[in-house]
Parts: C-alpha cells; structure tokens; sequence
C-alpha cells in the first residue's frame, strides 16, 4: 500500500477554486477500473507540480490539475462520470 | 474562495509539539465539525507557503481554533507553533471540505479513530456532541506516541459520560504513570473496544496515511460496511 499519499479531501480548497460546489463529496468512476467513490477518497499527490488525484482502486490517474498565477488546467480524462447530488431549482 | 485574515488572540499550547491557535476572523461564514481551512503565509520577497490544518472549535464557537503540531523541516507549522504570537495575523479561507463532517442530527452511534494530531477535527465532532447535547452515542480510540503527547488530554478525560467514550492507548509509553493500554489500533483493539458492525455506526479515521489505512482496512476486515468508514489523511506535506 502507498503510504506516501494523502487523500482528496486535502484538495478540496484548490478544487474549490474552479468547481461551484463542493467536488470532494461528488463521486467519480474511474475510467480504468470503473471504481465508484467520492473525490475525498482518492489518493492525492501534492508534491508534483500540480495535483494529482489517483484511484483508491487501481491507482490510475483521475484527476490533474496545474495552476499559474493567471490559468488554471484541469485534465479529467481518467474520470468515465461525475456524480453529483442535483439541487432543486 | 476569499482569503480572510486571522488574528491570534491567545496560543495555547498542547504538548511538546502541538499548539492550538485561537482567532479573531471577522466575516468567518461558519463552519461544519470535522472541516479545515488553509493557511497562507507570505514573506515579504512575495514567497508563499500554503497548508491546511483541521478546525478544532465546534460550530458557533466564539473564536475559530486551530491546533497544530510542528513539522520541524515544514514551512508553515513551525511558524505558527513557535512564532505565531497574540496579535499576530496571518491569511486563511475557509471553511473546506464537506467529506469528513458530523452534524449533529443524525442519532447513528459514532465511532471515532484518531491517530495522533488527527484527533483534531474529531476533537472538533466531540466538542460539537456536547455543545449540541447530541444523544447519538459517540466513542473516540486515540492513539498517541507517550502520554505527553496526548493532545486535550484534560478535556478528554471530562468528556466521558452517558453518552460518551474515550479510549486512550499509548504506542511509546513505558512510565507507571500509565496504567493503560499499550499499543496500535488494530483489529483485536477495535474488536475489543470499538462498536460491532452489527451496531452499523458512522466511522471517522483521521490520523497519518498509514495509520489511515491500517485502521480503515481493519474496520472493514471486522466487517464495518466501507460506505461507513470515513477517511482523512495527513502527512508531511501537511507541513
């Protein structure tokens, strides 16, 4: 087991620049493995440039995101569907 | 998310390397027990350094409380627990993160597992039972390396009562003083103190990864449903 990661719930203030809800209680499925689990629980990898989320599961990469002072890049490819509680408008 | 400015109003220290920061955050929105902010800190060249760090006061506390134990190679903790002094002020925003919480409507009995300064925002989910005289049972299993590295030790132990329960257990500790139990949180201990599964409780587990891992794995071997073991990991990078 890796023990070097942390988890998505230490992403949720960099997510929660770009996303307008909380991401970290959405649930992703994996697009490798098809794993379905909230975003608080993947593996996440601080220390690269960027963040990376990896699945708990098979470990594939689900999530990507690198920032400068003025752009931000979110790569979702490793992510088949976001779920997300629907609010009632 | 907007960036507030804390001002510490009074430090508190914890043990050798954990002190609780309390502050004055005007315009704090409020906050859900079991969340944390991030903390910037910037020098006067235009560095940066940003961590997180768990909310130890419950919801509707006076001041926000931050309890945070010293990385001694990190950038951010050994400032704000050797240098961080009354009237100081620093950046943060918050509340995050909306995983790891308890909100104190839901009677299912809880069971607490910190390893740790991960008692920390479980200190903040105990503080919120009693603030909300919540009867949903709730025990908490802490593991710490010495008895002097117990972080609230006094307010735990007046936090047992009818509905309540702490369990203290020491990995390093050889002193008479403890007369308690020795050891890491494994699947005989939460066999042996913990709820059984068939009590179907909300699990929380915060502590470092391994320690994460290790005690999740054996809430699940012990046949606690996954879904109801919830996780927050930290490490040096928490530094």
């Amino acid at each position: 087991m890796d023990t070097s990661s942390l988890d998505g719930n230490a992403t949720a203030g960099a997510l929660g620049d770009l996303f307008a809800f909380d991401v970290t209680i959405a649930l992703t499925t994996c697009a490798t493995c098809h794993d379905r689990r909230a975003v608080a629980e993947l593996r996440a990898y601080l220390e690269a440039p960027g963040i990376v989320l990896r699945c708990a599961s098979c470990g594939a990469v689900q999530l990507r995101l690198v920032r400068s002072s003025e752009r931000a890049w979110l790569d979702l490819r490793g992510i088949q569907v976001l779920e997300t509680r629907a609010t009632s408008s | 998310m907007r960036w507030l400015v804390a001002t510490v109003a009074e430090t508190v220290p914890e043990t050798p390397g954990a002190v609780t920061l309390r502050l004055d955050v005007p315009d704090w929105p409020g906050h859900r027990a079991g969340q944390h902010v991030d903390v910037r800190l910037t020098a006067e060249d235009g560095y940066s350094a940003q961590r997180s760090y768990s909310i130890a006061s419950p919801p509707g506390a006076d001041r926000l409380e931050l309890t945070v134990e010293r990385i001694d190679d990190g950038e951010v903790s050994p400032y704000l627990t050797t240098v961080a002094d009354v009237s100081d002020q620093f950046e943060l925003r918050g509340p995050i993160g909306g995983w790891f919480v308890w909100d104190g409507d839901d009677p299912t009995p809880v069971l607490l597992v910190a390893g740790g300064s991960g008692v920390v925002p479980l200190m903040a989910i105990l503080r919120h039972h009693v603030a909300s005289e919540s009867t949903a049972a709730m025990q908490l299993v802490y593991s710490a390396r010495t008895l002097g590295d117990v972080i609230y030790r006094k307010e735990l132990e007046a936090l047992t009562g009818p509905h309540r329960a702490v369990f203290l257990t020491l990995t390093r500790e050889s002193s008479p003083d403890w007369a308690g139990h020795q050891g890491r949180v494994d699947s005989a201990l939460l066999a042996e103190v913990g709820w059984p599964p068939s009590v179907r409780s909300h699990c929380y587990v915060c502590g470092p990864t391994p320690f994460v891992e290790s005690v999740a794995d054996a809430l699940v071997g012990l046949g606690h449903e996954p879904g109801r073991v919830k996780t927050e990991r930290f490490g040096p990078t928490g530094g």
